[in-house]
Order: structure tokens, then sequence, then C-alpha cells
């Protein structure tokens, strides 16, 4: 079995997300692998568009639904941009899963704090969908999310359905407001003040810039969260995923295959480190 | 396996064809463009017959030998990576089919190779690429079959090169594992010969179909004697000590910016290194956008591409790239993968255009360089 080798996938259902952003529904073509590919929230696939290239492009439906793998995708470069291109009933390549998971089956009955920065963020997404899912076996849920400006809120539609999930907040806060901002003014760290959070209780999982991460760290350790409850999700240039072509290393680690979901404590002399 | 054999020189030739009427490919040192590359050999007067090298940092030439000696050299720029690990490789084949594609699988024939020469140092270089192509979590197919296909003859060296530290390294320059066959020239009291050490039973089943004799105690000494005199003669030397810990703990040293002031990030230490395994990809299509291919080529971690994501380099300054290069060489791959990434062969020292010595900026880094 060659691990180089993706499998045509087709795109069942296309959904726009916002400008930029947008979600293949996907299924493998091949009945064997419908059947036994398994996957854990906060893993990637690696996905192919014939004759363009391929991206690491995490996995935001449900794991109890491994047949149609919902993958969202923000328009970056050449590839992205190409993939934005094809509709449904068009294919692509899959090979996966890869990484590491969110590990929220081991937090069953804790509250869960999502941090969340920046433009897309999907990896955070894949925690939010399992956790609607599984409603009651979670305390609450609090999304904080910090933007620089209000035109970067992407998932408008999203967070609004967010806020209707029970025992649910959505924190919002923008660098730069505008006149209709109606929501927080500041970085996301301010809102560890305005949001209750048990910081016993609770774990954390984050994802976006890496330096509006560290900073969100500082603030929670201060506010008395535990290093060994926060987890972050990495993104580093990567073309193979199997851990070969050494691009996605930080550190002794391949974000490849120990990540892209890390422990904040395992990996926090690292983070410190510029252009690491 | 314990005792030693000799063979002639002429045996040497008869090896070379039992190898190849065994449907091996011969690949080995032999002269080109002023350097000793490794090429496909047929026969042993393409190996460097009575020439040379002398290395330096920045420096390497070749120079005419007094004797006829086979291996009379240290390292050239090329590695045996270049065979298993090739340097350019395609790793799918696509076609188009409406709206759709399908991958066209074929069935690679790995060549079956017979590496004449091998080092000590690049037998623990090949070793330490068996640790991230096959040991792993996933396993690199292709580098496998051609790694299992291949026949190792290594060669005990018979003189250590001015930027050769293998000693430092605890890799060489006797050859102690990983090999088929294991060969010590010696060119003594108008004799020339090989004592030959078996590594496996199929080494001692080509041996069986090459005139040989049983080595005498002398002989074996002899043996011993030159890669011992070998091991004095190193040209650098590189502390090890508590070297992971050291290059973690100085992820900040100003000697960083120094290095960085003379570095070219040109890539040639990570082309001619016999461990760096970093590689990117390029698609292609045909003319008539029919047919898709993609291929992997050797990368290295001194482009500012390789560390690109969306919005930059990660690693955008030579200081960054310099420092992840000698890091993960010496402290991150023992992390990784249990193992040093450096074997101490030199080639980062000779074929760097500007002469930076990784074992120079260790010893900065210790603080024992002043500036």
């Amino acid at each position: 079995m060659n691990s180089f080798i993706p499998h045509p996938a087709d795109i069942v259902e296309k959904r726009k997300e916002a400008r930029y952003i947008f979600t293949f529904r996907l299924r493998f073509r091949d009945e064997r692998l419908r059947q036994t590919f398994r996957f854990e929230p906060g893993q990637f696939n690696m996905v192919y568009i014939f004759g363009v290239g391929e991206v690491p492009i995490s996995i935001v439906s449900d794991p109890t639904d491994p047949e149609l793998l919902d993958h969202t995708i923000r328009v970056v470069g050449r590839t992205t941009a190409a993939l934005e291109k094809l509709k449904e009933g068009d294919t692509v390549g899959l090979r996966g899963p890869y990484g590491s998971r969110w590990p929220l089956e081991d937090f069953k009955g804790k509250d869960v704090i999502i941090v969340t920065g920046g433009l897309g963020c999907a990896p955070a997404v894949s925690v939010i969908n399992y956790i609607v899912k599984r409603r009651d076996d979670y305390g609450a849920l609090k999304i904080l999310h910090g933007i620089k400006t209000p035109k970067d809120l992407l998932y408008r539609d999203r967070f609004r359905a967010w806020r209707r999930i029970p025992n649910t907040e959505v924190s919002l806060t923008v660098d730069h407001p505008d006149r209709q901002w109606k929501y927080n003014v500041g970085v996301v760290t301010n809102l560890f003040n305005q949001v209750r959070i048990d910081y016993q209780n609770s774990v954390v999982m984050m994802c976006g810039p890496e330096t509006m991460m560290k900073y969100a760290v500082r603030g929670l350790l201060s506010q008395g969260m535990s290093e060994g409850r926060i987890y972050l999700s990495l993104e580093r240039n990567m073309k193979c995923a199997i851990g070969f072509c050494g691009h996605c290393q930080f550190g002794p680690s391949f974000i490849c295959k120990e990540g892209p979901v890390f422990r904040y404590d395992r990996i926090k002399p690292w983070l410190e480190i510029r252009e690491v | 396996m314990e005792s030693k054999h000799i063979i002639d020189r002429n045996s040497l030739e008869l090896l070379f064809e039992v190898l190849k009427h065994r449907g091996f490919s011969l690949v080995g040192p032999t002269v080109r463009d002023g350097a000793i590359i490794y090429d496909e050999l047929t026969s042993t007067a393409d190996l460097p017959v009575g020439w040379t090298d002398e290395q330096e940092g920045g420096t390497y030439r070749l120079k005419r030998r007094t004797d006829g000696a086979l291996f009379g050299y240290v390292v050239g720029p090329h590695s045996w990576k270049k065979f298993l690990h090739p340097p350019i490789r395609r790793l799918l084949k696509a076609k188009r089919e409406g709206s759709s594609f399908q991958i066209v699988t074929e069935d690679e024939e790995a060549p079956r190779f017979a590496f004449i020469g091998v080092r000590s140092c690049e037998l623990h270089a090949i070793a330490i690429q068996d640790k991230v192509f096959i040991d792993g979590k996933y396993v690199d197919a292709s580098y496998k079959l051609r790694r299992e296909n291949a026949f190792i003859i290594a060669i005990n060296c018979g003189q250590a090169g001015g930027t050769c530290f293998c000693v430092s390294m605890n890799t060489g320059p006797k050859a102690t594992f990983g090999f088929d066959l294991a060969l010590t020239e010696a060119l003594e009291n108008n004799r020339h010969y090989f004592v030959v050490e078996v590594g496996t039973e199929f080494g001692a089943e080509i041996l069986r179909e090459v005139p040989h004799e049983q080595a005498n105690a002398e002989d074996a000494a002899t043996a011993e004697r030159i890669v011992a005199k070998t091991a004095g003669e190193m040209g650098r030397t590189l502390d090890t000590t508590s070297i992971k810990d050291l290059l973690y703990q100085n992820y900040e040293h100003p000697r960083w910016d120094n290095v960085a002031a003379r570095c070219l990030t040109c890539g040639n230490c990570t082309m001619v290194c016999p461990t760096c395994f970093c590689t990117t990809v390029e698609d292609v299509t045909d003319l008539t956008g029919e047919h898709a291919e993609r291929w992997q080529k050797w990368d290295s971690c001194f482009t500012m591409d390789f560390s690109y994501i969306h919005g930059g380099s990660v690693r955008s300054s030579a200081k960054s790239r310099y420092r992840q290069w000698m890091t993960h060489k010496l402290a991150t791959w023992i992390d990784q993968f249990g193992t040093s990434g450096c074997v101490g062969c030199g080639r980062c020292i000779t074929w760097c255009p500007v002469a930076i010595d990784i074992t120079e900026e260790v010893r900065a880094i210790r603080g024992e360089v002043r500036e």
C-alpha cells in the first residue's frame, strides 16, 4: 500500500460559508474505504486536486458518520483557489486521516472553552460540532472568538446558530470596531475577565494565530487554568502528512504526526522561540 | 562469520562479475568532473584507481596517489541516499475522466543495487534514514524495497580527510554493522589485497563464488592497524557531550547571528548530507491536461518556501534557517529518531562555499571560540 496515493472522493455537497470559505462534503468512491475509514475530531486529510496540488484540511464533520466527510477550506493559495472552482459531482483525492485528536472523550462532564482567533479556524469547528451532537455529555460550552475588524467575522450565521445551543455562550471581540459593532472590543484575552469560567472544571481548546494563542494561554494561566488542560492546534507547511517531507517540524515535533493538536505543557518552550 | 578472509586485487574484479551475474546493478565511486562521485560501475577499472582527495572547509581537490589504491580517498559530494532516496521520483500518475480522475497504478520495479565501497559513516547514515523511512508509524514502500534489495560492500577507511570527524560521532572509521561484506584495502610488501569480513549469510554465499583464502593473524592485524591509524588522523573533532541540551538551551545564542552573516542559505550542506531527508512535491500535467503526475524532489530547509504558510515563511531569517538545520541535525533529531542526525562525514564542511564548519559552530556555542 503506497501511503502517497490519494483515493478518489466525490463532492457530494458544496456549501459556501463566507467569502473565500467553503465546505466540501466528500464521499470516497471506493466502497470498502467508505466502510473502513475512521477518524477522530481534530484529525485532517490531505485533499488532492487533479494536476494542481494537495493540501492538509481538517475534518469538521462528526466521527460517527465517517462515510460523509466535511472539509471546510479557506482560499489562501493556488491549490485552495483551484479547489474552490470545483462543483458538486466533481472529484478530489483524499488520503488520511492524519494527526492527533482533540481529546474530547477524556473530558466528558467538563466545561469546554473554545478560544479562536483570526480567520477560519476549522479545527475548532470540529470540536463545537462534536459537543453539539453530544450536548448532555459536557458542561458549559463557551466560545471566545477574537478578530481584527468586524469584517473578519466570517461565520456570522454559524456564531448565531451556536448561540442558540443550550448551555452555550458565544463571545466575540474585535481589535478595531466599526459603528455597527455591538460586541466586545480588545484582544481575546480581555474576554477572560468578562466570561465566567470555572477554571477548575474546564478544558480549553484553541486555534488561531500563534501569537494570539500565546497571549491567550498566558491570560488563562494567570486566571488559574492548569497547563495540562489547554490544547492548541498548530499549523505548518506540510507536503506529505506522514513524517517524511520534514516541512512541518516544530522543534522536535512533526505537526503531522504528534500534532496538529498538542497539549500546551508539552510544547510550551517551543512556542516561546521565534521562527522555530 | 568471525573469521576473516583475503581476496586479491583480481578477485575483486571477479566479485563484481558475480554480483552482476546475480542481477545487481553495481554502483560505486568513480572520477567525474574533478570529484569522486557514486555512479554505475562496469568493472574495477571505473574505480578511482590511484586517486585521492584533499578536503578542507570549502575545499575539495583530487590528487594522484603514488600507488594504485582503489579506495584511497575519503568521501565525495555524493552519498548512497541518491540511490535509496532518489533526488527526484514520481509519486503518482493520474488520468482525467470527465469531471473525475483515476489514479494510474504501476508496480514499481525496484532496482537491485550492489553498493561498492560504503564507508562506516555512510552505513550509519543509511541506518539513520532507515529510521526515518521504515521504522516509524508510516513506511516509504519504495525506499524499503530499494533498501531490502541492496547488497552492501563496505570499505574500512585507510585514511581520514581534513573534514572527517566520525570518531567524535562514534560512527567510524571501521564498519561494524549493516554490510554484507566489509573490505580493508592493503597495499604492502608489493601485495595489493583486501581483508574481507563477512556480515551476512548472503555475503558469505557471494564470497564463496570468488577465489579467497583464510586470513592469517598477521593479515587481520594489518587490517586493524589500518583503521586504527585512520582513527588517529581525524581532521576535525566535535564534542557531543549533552549536545541536545546545549542546543535546546541556546536557541537565542548570539552565534546564530554570526553564522547567519556568513551563510549564503544555498542549501549545499543539505544536498551533500547523507542523512538529510526533506522533500517537496511538484504537480505537473501534460499539454492536454488529461494526464497529471506528482513528483517528489529533495528539498532544503534553507529555502524560504520550505516553511511557507499562507501569510509568509515561518523561518524568514537566515539565522533561523541555519539554526533549524544544525539544531535538527544534532539535537531535535535525537528526540525524533533516537539518534543524532550527524555521522561526522564532513561533507557539509567541505562543500560549504563559505567554509562554515559545524564543529566550529558547536565550539562557538559552547563558548570555546574567541570571536
